[in-house]
């Protein structure tokens, strides 16, 4: 079981989103995918000025053993992007819902988000 | 592939501990306990505990089991000194690799065998079919054993802290059977980390008391257990080959540039006269890329704009602090300092020839 915190949105897959109204929605990856993931090594991001769409491709993350997919949990321009995490990908195994925030968007639309309690269920499978 | 996996007599151990599992020739094992990075670097500085028991335990005994092996594998055992070990490797007809394993004389007519997991039914095929007319028996005991391996330069101090006695004196690439608090066990100073170490084969009953023994002995000295995320990395900055990746049955020995070990041997062995007529149609080589982003397996290589081959393996190299890959390059080999480009899922990077291993432990 891993921490869900009740103070954001999150996505089937396992990105979370803070304010996703905006102005500024801030981005993540959850606890689970983290540790699903294990050590993060490398991030590719969107970078400022770029838009992203809503449940479309925005960026990956790797790990040691994998790549994954970083999906936009909201549809907008990038207006920030955590330079803290490019440098220290670590960050997102030790904080994911704090220092590990990957980009903040300015909103134009919402993707299909569920609130902790819809999420939470998500993350009780392959505990071990 | 059964559907249900195969399990470590130490799957509790591990469960307790909080591991993460992952499915590996079978059998379900621990990818990581916590930070796959601090077990790698755990293994360089200090030492590991590393669960190996899906890996295929088998003992080739009889008047003539060396000369048995002679035929039926790659290297020379019927040469082997008792209380030697030597990589060996099960050809098929065609000179392809359908195993790579290690071979341990602990008698005169009596060798031990560890092999892939994922490997084992086939080995167990090749050898029973190729012993056939040899007085040597075949037993697979992997079910009734387990392999447990402590690597890293603190592993010798672990293992005698542990009652380990004979690590005090046993050579690299040598192995001998004892006991240990009245256990059968077999001790070998081998492994897959590219560090000093040892590989300790013990009955299933006797898995879970070893484990803790050498966790409790190690742990003051720096030992965590570790999964088999970390030890693949430690395997590649070793240059060590994976089966299935640096190794398969469309690869000869020389062409999974394990060509040292296949020096030719004067007897008839599975494998020979394909091996001495096919054709080096590629090459394994070490890559050097430069950041932080890892080539993968499959990843196209090109040369002078031309595909020229692909990855086997990469990784960001914990050690290193840069990103290693093994990859087969058809043709000529390239030298050493070479360019290379790599497609990364479009994106061209960058890498170099290099030599291997990528990272070769400090001889004292």
């Amino acid at each position: 079981m891993t921490a869900v915190p009740d103070d954001r949105f999150f996505t089937a897959d396992h990105e979370w989103v803070r304010d996703p109204e905006g102005p500024k929605a801030r981005v993540g990856v959850t606890e689970f995918a983290a540790q699903a993931l294990g050590d993060v090594v490398f991030l590719s991001l969107p970078a400022v000025g770029d838009d992203v769409a809503a449940g479309a491709e925005c960026g990956e993350i790797e790990s040691t053993k994998s790549v994954s997919p970083l999906f936009a949990p909201v549809s907008g321009e990038v207006v920030a992007v955590n330079q803290a995490v490019l440098d220290a990908p670590e960050l997102v195994n030790a904080d994911p819902f704090g220092e590990g925030w990957l980009f903040e968007v300015a909103p134009t639309a919402i993707g299909d988000l569920l609130d902790a309690a819809a999420y939470a269920p998500l993350t009780e499978q392959a505990a071990g | 592939m059964p559907s249900e996996p195969l399990l470590s007599p130490l799957d509790q151990a591990h469960r307790a501990a909080g591991a993460r599992f992952t499915d590996f020739g079978g059998w379900r094992l621990p990818l990581r306990f916590a930070s796959e990075l601090a077990e790698h670097h755990a293994v360089r500085g200090a030492a590991g505990l590393f669960d190996l028991s899906h890996m295929a335990q088998l003992e080739v005994a009889g008047p003539q089991a060396g000369d048995g092996l002679d035929y039926a594998l790659l290297a020379e055992h019927s040469q082997m000194p008792i209380g030697r070990a030597a990589y060996s490797m099960a050809l098929s007809e065609d000179g392809g690799v359908i195993d790579d394993l290690i071979v341990y004389r602990l008698g005169e007519e009596r060798f031990f065998i560890i092999a892939n997991a994922a490997n084992r039914a086939a080995v167990v095929e090749a050898l029973t079919d190729r012993l056939t007319g040899f007085r040597a028996v075949l037993t697979d005991l992997t079910a009734d054993r387990a392999l447990i391996a402590v690597q890293g330069p603190a592993s010798a101090r672990i293992a005698l802290a542990a009652g380990f006695a004979v690590a005090a004196e046993l050579g690299y690439y040598r192995a001998v059977e004892t006991v240990w608090r009245g256990w059968p066990v077999v001790v070998a100073r081998t492994g897959y980390t590219g560090e000093d170490g040892f590989e300790i084969a013990c009955p299933r009953a006797a898995a879970e008391v070893a484990w803790q023994a050498l966790l409790a002995a190690g742990g003051p000295l720096g030992l965590v257990p570790c999964g088999l995320a970390a030890r693949d990395t430690l395997r590649l900055e070793a240059g060590m080959p994976l089966h299935g990746h640096e190794l398969d049955r469309q690869t000869t020995p020389f062409e999974g540039g394990q060509g040292a070990f296949a020096r030719p041997k004067k007897v008839d062995f599975v494998g020979k006269s394909a091996l001495a007529a096919r054709p080096v149609a590629k090459r394994l080589v070490g890559l050097a890329g430069q950041g932080r982003q890892a080539a993968r397996a499959g990843y196209a290589v090109a040369i002078d704009g031309e595909r020229r081959g692909r990855v086997t393996s990469g990784a960001l190299s914990p050690t290193l602090g840069h990103p290693i890959a093994l990859a087969f390059i058809e043709g000529p080999a390239p030298a050493v300092g070479t360019a290379v480009e790599i497609d990364i899922r479009g994106r061209p990077a960058r890498y170099e020839v290099t030599k291997l291993p990528f990272y070769r432990k400090e001889t004292p």
